[in-house]
């Protein structure tokens, strides 16, 4: 499910080509009939990728409470870059992060 | 009878509350409620009477008791969710007693979920500044639950009767207001509250929620901790006004003293120690060092990338990927906190916070600028009045090191409790010759004393008890390139012989700098050059050398440091002009026999100074190092930055 949501992600970029300065991505619509659920698709100006996927139950969720969430995702991202003990590709361990991870997710909940 | 009325009017899971928490969060919740304006039912509110006017802390003063409560911001929301109050929109009786539990559960260091709360957990612990109307919620929780805590370290009892009629003053009802009100020092001394009763909960507890290692640690933080605790609920209020003295003579002390709090202070010597590290990555000590740099400075240190990870994390507070002096300071302290056994904390402990750390320590004598604030801070304002109890406490503390040190490998927490009990009159002269070093260590920042922070600096030994004597070898194992013991040794033996100044005992740097040493010989007594001095000055700059005050040397070491461009192995060259040093010396020494004495005192002065310095001098080779490594990293970058638009 997120690999094919990642080709989907990638097959944006692609199309993007040169106007890289879009950095918000929202790819609404990855809705299987049988699934059920969407997924958000985020890219940074580095090309880390961000993808979200949402349980289509929860109907409450908007445009801009998605942005602010990837926003916020990319800032905590950022912070646990700015540790140069974290090898990027590692899996991120930083608590703060996960707590900031967490909070988001039970705001929406 | 309260359980089953708060289970019956929560949706949460069932609360089950112990006597003392029942009384302690109804009052805290009537306390809450009545500052809302509304008539609060004075007892355990019912599920009847929830009329969501009636009975529900408002808002306001909530958040004020939760921010009392010292939990980081995060971790109330995280409650504050958990409990439900946002779901029904107001902190109902369940929602605040659920919210409660939660907040013991996070200072106890568990983890905020709804399962903590079905353990037993002591009480929250609330501490109020002076801003927040006086004494409006108390620690009535941490007078209940302190047994636990009661620090072994009674001493003041003057405080007590401060206590009593503090008493007086406050309802009657309230054991909850507390007079821990008063200080500035309350949030340093809330924290260590936590800090230390957390890991007696955990004692207890058999470790539920709390990851291996950190128990281990446990009987280091707390030893007395046990000794005195029964199950932490137990509301004796007779009890509740002795605690509270003790609780308010530790947040007296607390500034100064080290107890709970001991392992996250910095002590003068450590202080001055993490400055010259981090000038030896850094010259400008205003500046930052970059993550790379640090980072191979913290890898030497051997522990895990994780840890330093997580290290990293809690220091760089304004996370900008590089370290200024204070998160330098509180990186490196967590660093030797760690190896030295301390589990690391949840958050930066408030003493080692940048503000504080910049505020409280004034920089070395050679650059007071940017510190002239500390004469301001609370620590150096709290030492005067605290002097004499911080004398006593320290001794106590001094006592009490011995014994963690002994049980630092094992898990032994009675055999501490009961050490520490008795430790503290018996053990005391005994023991003072472990903390003798320490003293004495201390003894010279405080004669030093560039600011009444040293005091509190000497006050709080009670640093980490293992510190002081791991700290030496740390270095080397550290900066392994940092030779130093080979460094003194061949540089006593030359001063010995030699007798006299040219304590060339200077490792022989080659400098072409010897002219320049002429120059500065006031300026210089032996401090670097003299390796080179050595071979051909020695005898011309004997006696200018007697005249220097030590600081000077100090003063200078930087030239001598730009100066030496080639660094070479000091170890290696010792050797050689070392005899030499002390073959010149030796027609002179009949000369000035009567300055020998002298002579000797300085050059051991000296040599110290000299070793600093080559210390330094082999930080900056490394430095020289880590440049390129930068280079590197930077090239590094550049193609990473490259790659992405390639690659996709």
């Amino acid at each position: 499910m997120v690999h094919t949501s990642l080709d989907v992600v990638d097959e944006k970029i692609s199309a993007m080509g040169k106007a890289l300065v879009d950095q918000r991505e929202l790819y609404l619509g990855l809705l299987y009939p049988t699934e059920d659920y969407k997924v958000y698709g985020y890219v940074t100006n580095s090309k880390v990728k961000f993808v979200m996927v949402v349980d289509s139950s929860n109907t409450a969720l908007r445009d801009n409470e998605i942005r602010s969430m990837f926003r916020k995702l990319h800032n905590s991202y950022t912070d646990v870059m700015c540790n140069p003990f974290y090898n990027p590709g590692d899996r991120i361990q930083s608590r703060a992060f996960d707590g900031m991870v967490t909070s988001m997710m039970i705001q929406v909940c | 009878m309260e359980a089953a009325a708060s289970g019956g009017s929560g949706s949460g899971p069932p609360l089950l509350l112990s006597e003392g928490e029942q009384q302690c969060y109804s009052e805290l919740f009537a306390r809450c409620a009545g500052a809302a304006g509304g008539g609060p039912g004075s007892g355990p509110p019912e599920a009847a009477r929830a009329a969501p006017g009636a009975s529900t802390a408002a808002s306001g003063p909530v958040a004020d008791l939760f921010r009392a409560s010292q939990l980081p911001a995060e971790t109330l929301h995280q409650i504050t969710e958990l409990c439900g109050a946002k779901r029904v929109g107001y902190f109902g009786p369940t929602q605040f007693y659920v919210a409660l539990k939660l907040i013991a559960a996070a200072q106890s260091g568990l983890p905020v979920r709804i399962e903590s709360i079905k353990c037993e957990l002591p009480l929250p612990r609330f501490m109020m500044s002076k801003t927040d109307a006086e004494i409006r919620f108390g620690n009535m929780a941490e007078l209940h639950g302190t047994k636990v805590q009661i620090p072994y370290l009674i001493t003041e009892k003057n405080t007590f009767k401060r206590m009593d009629d503090e008493d007086k003053q406050q309802e009657t009802q309230s054991p909850t207001m507390s007079p821990l009100a008063s200080p500035p020092s309350s949030p340093p001394h809330y924290q260590r509250v936590p800090l230390s009763h957390g890991y007696s909960k955990l004692r207890k507890s058999t470790e539920q929620m709390h990851p291996a290692p950190y128990e281990a640690r446990q009987p280091l933080v707390q030893p007395e901790g046990p000794s005195l605790g029964g199950p932490g609920a137990k509301p004796l209020r007779h009890q509740a006004s002795l605690i509270r003295s003790f609780s308010v003579e530790r947040e007296l002390q607390d500034n100064n003293s080290s107890y709970p709090d001991e392992p996250w202070r910095i002590t003068e010597e450590q202080r001055e120690y993490y400055v010259n590290q981090f000038r030896s990555l850094q010259p400008d000590p205003s500046s930052f060092i970059s993550g790379s740099v640090a980072k191979n400075f913290f890898t030497k240190s051997k522990l895990s990338i994780p840890e330093l990870s997580y290290i990293w994390e809690l220091s760089d507070a304004d996370c900008d990927g590089a370290l200024s002096l204070p998160e330098f300071c509180a990186a490196f302290h967590l660093i030797v906190a760690r190896k030295n056994g301390y589990p690391l904390p949840e958050g930066l402990p408030p003493t080692l916070q940048p503000e504080y750390l910049q505020a409280a320590f004034p920089k070395p004598k050679w650059e007071c600028a940017l510190f002239d604030s500390y004469s301001e801070s609370v620590p150096a304002n709290q030492q005067p009045r605290d002097l004499n109890r911080m004398e006593k406490l320290s001794i106590k503390d001094m006592a009490d090191f011995p014994v963690p040190t002994q049980d630092v490998t094992g898990d032994d927490k009675q055999a501490l409790k009961s050490a520490t009990d008795e430790a503290l009159p018996k053990d005391m002269s005994e023991d003072s010759a472990t903390p003798k070093d320490s003293n004495s260590l201390k003894a010279r920042p405080r004669s030093r004393s560039y600011s009444s922070t040293s005091i509190e600096e000497a006050m709080k030994r009670g640093e980490d008890p293992p510190t002081p004597p791991p700290r030496p070898q740390k270095t080397h194992s550290r900066a392994s390139s940092l030779d130093l013991n080979k460094v003194f040794q061949p540089s006593v033996p030359a001063s010995k012989s030699g007798l006299l100044p040219p304590p060339p005992a200077l490792p022989p740097r080659p400098c072409p700098s010897q002219s320049e040493q002429a120059s500065e010989a006031e300026l210089h007594p032996q401090l670097n050059r003299a390796p080179s001095q050595a071979a051909e000055s020695s005898p011309a700059k004997k006696d200018i050398p007697y005249s220097q005050p030590p600081s000077k040397p100090i003063r200078r070491k930087f030239r001598p440091e730009n100066q030496a461009t080639e660094s070479q192995e000091p170890t290696t060259a010792v050797g050689g002009p070392a005899s030499v040093a002390t073959v010149k010396p030796h027609p002179t020494v009949q000369k000035q026999s009567s300055k020998q004495k002298k002579a000797i005192q300085t050059a051991i002065r000296k040599n110290k100074e000299a070793n600093a310095v080559l210390a330094r001098l082999n930080s900056e080779l490394q430095q020289q190092l880590k440049e390129v490594h930068q280079e590197r990293i930077a090239l590094e970058n550049q193609l990473e930055q490259l790659r992405p638009v390639t690659v996709l």
